[in-house]
């Protein structure tokens, strides 16, 4: 199972990867193997920020679906346009072209409150 | 401590993600549910369902008992022959859907849902009083459903019978080299058999071995119960314990075909009757959705802002690649091809009211 050593991670298995003053989110290698085949991601498309553990939208997959919690809040500069006609980017790429959103951190402190790679690797028995 | 079926070490060397499902260790998917539903529709896949519940009545009276068990007529079976079929309590209420599988006019075998296996054994015992032996046999048989369009090439391929049968039919063959039941039946509206055997891993893993080796031309595919679902759906099967139960008598759940009301006797018989005489106060619809949005299984159906209804069986379908949906609605709003709202996370999406299958070749 890979789970970057440079990524942050929340205990509902989002990820942020977090440049300069700007994160970028995505689900974990994890989540897209536990919701199985990704079918459609639906998030806001004018959806402007994010709220720190609030719903930014929903994933769904064949069997079930799932939502998105922000792990940070921040101001939306970025949502990932190609999810839109390829959501199964996200079970072939989840670190990579699967990433969802980015945004500009409003409060980069909490990035303290969230899991390191060896926690969530704890948290998901590996 | 969950069951494993003979088959458990092989779902295991592919990897497959493994749930426990009616007390049973099974292989939701493989690989993805996508791909495993689309290996049956183009070609051919293989099934474990091997935890499904086979009962056995045998005795002079057998035919009499299944008569008053089951909806459907059982006396319109000859040996050789499957027929689907409910059982209902006296209320009209669904105790499980099942095949009967006519051996002869003495030896009949029931095929129940597994999560069903125990209540239904039970309540086969309460309503014997035709002195059947009901022998319930499900601990000691596989069952492989191998499904698909190159289903047929791929078994004949095994054995040496010729496999002509018929869309509910069955034989006795000895496939792989193992003396089975090879049915003419499946839960997924393609082309398909189901392989029902006795034996151990080894004999388990001869069947499965056979059958990968004759498929790989085909490019046959082991399939979970994902994909099972997914299958179903998309021809509108009803599945027990989502779109029928003990709450839900056979008539609104679209299963009249079964329902032989014009049998002497059956359990339920006189309820169901009267359901009809008062006319149906709800009905199962298939719902087909041309957004981007998904039904679930719990999902309201709303009319003018109120509750008509609520979803028994929904997800993606992945041949149409639209949502599609089993919905119990108020009868006055089960109209083929009129449009009904979905609530689906607080947004009112449109359906339209189908007819089945789902999925038309």
């Amino acid at each position: 199972m890979n789970i970057p050593s440079d990524l942050k991670y929340t205990n509902d298995h989002e990820w942020i990867r977090v440049e300069g003053n700007i994160g970028t989110i995505g689900i974990t290698e994890y989540a897209q193997g536990e919701l199985g085949d990704v079918v459609f991601v639906d998030i806001d498309p004018n959806l402007s920020s994010l709220t720190a553990g609030a719903n930014f939208g929903t994933i769904e997959a064949v069997k079930t679906v799932s939502e998105l919690l922000a792990p940070v809040s921040g101001k939306v500069v970025e949502l990932n346009s190609k999810l839109t006609d390829s959501p199964e980017t996200i079970n072939a790429d989840p670190y990579g072209e699967g990433w969802m959103v980015k945004v500009e951190l409003s409060n980069p402190s909490e990035l303290d409150t969230l899991l390191d790679s060896e926690s969530y690797k704890t948290l998901i028995g590996q | 401590m969950s069951k494993k079926t003979a088959f458990y070490e092989i779902h295991k060397s592919y990897n497959a993600k493994i749930v426990e499902f009616a007390g049973y260790e099974m292989p939701i998917q493989y690989s993805s549910i996508i791909a495993e539903h689309k290996a049956v529709r183009n070609a051919v896949g293989v099934f474990d369902v091997s935890h499904m519940g086979e009962v056995f009545i045998r005795g002079e009276k057998a035919l009499d008992f299944v008569q008053e068990i089951t909806t459907n007529d059982a006396s319109k079976l000859t040996p050789g022959r499957v027929q689907y079929s409910a059982m209902c309590y006296p209320d009209g209420g669904i105790v499980d859907d099942l095949l009967v599988y006519c051996v002869s006019n003495e030896e009949y075998m029931l095929v129940v849902n597994a999560s069903n296996l125990e209540k239904d054994f039970s309540w086969m015992n309460v309503n014997n009083s035709f002195g059947v032996e009901i022998v319930n046999e499900s601990d000691e048989y596989s069952l492989l459903a191998v499904q698909g369009p190159d289903s047929k090439n791929v078994i004949q391929k095994i054995t040496d019978q010729d496999v002509n049968l018929e869309y509910y039919h069955f034989m006795k063959a000895k496939v792989a080299g193992v003396d089975m039941i090879l049915s003419r039946t499946g839960y997924t509206g393609e082309l398909g058999y189901e392989l029902y055997f006795k034996g151990d891993e080894a004999a388990a893993k001869q069947v499965w071995d056979a059958l990968f080796e004759a498929g790989k031309e085909f490019n046959i595919q082991p399939v979970g119960l994902g994909a099972r679902d997914s299958l179903r759906l998309e021809m509108g099967f009803c599945l027990y314990g989502n779109d029928i139960d003990q709450t839900t008598n056979p008539l609104e759940a679209g299963l009249g075909w079964i329902t032989k009301l014009s049998k002497k006797s059956f359990i339920g018989k006189e309820s169901i009757l009267k359901v009809k005489e008062e006319g149906l106060k709800r009905k199962l619809i298939p719902l087909l959705i041309d957004d981007k949005a998904f039904p679930r299984h719990g999902y309201e159906v709303v009319a003018n802002g109120k509750k008509v209804g609520v979803v028994t069986s929904g997800t993606v379908s992945p041949i149409l690649e639209k949502g599609i949906a089993l919905a119990y609605v108020e009868t006055e709003y089960a109209v083929e091809k009129s449009v009904i709202n979905l609530l689906i996370r607080g947004k009112e999406v449109p359906s339209t009211v189908v007819r089945l299958p789902f999925l038309t070749r």
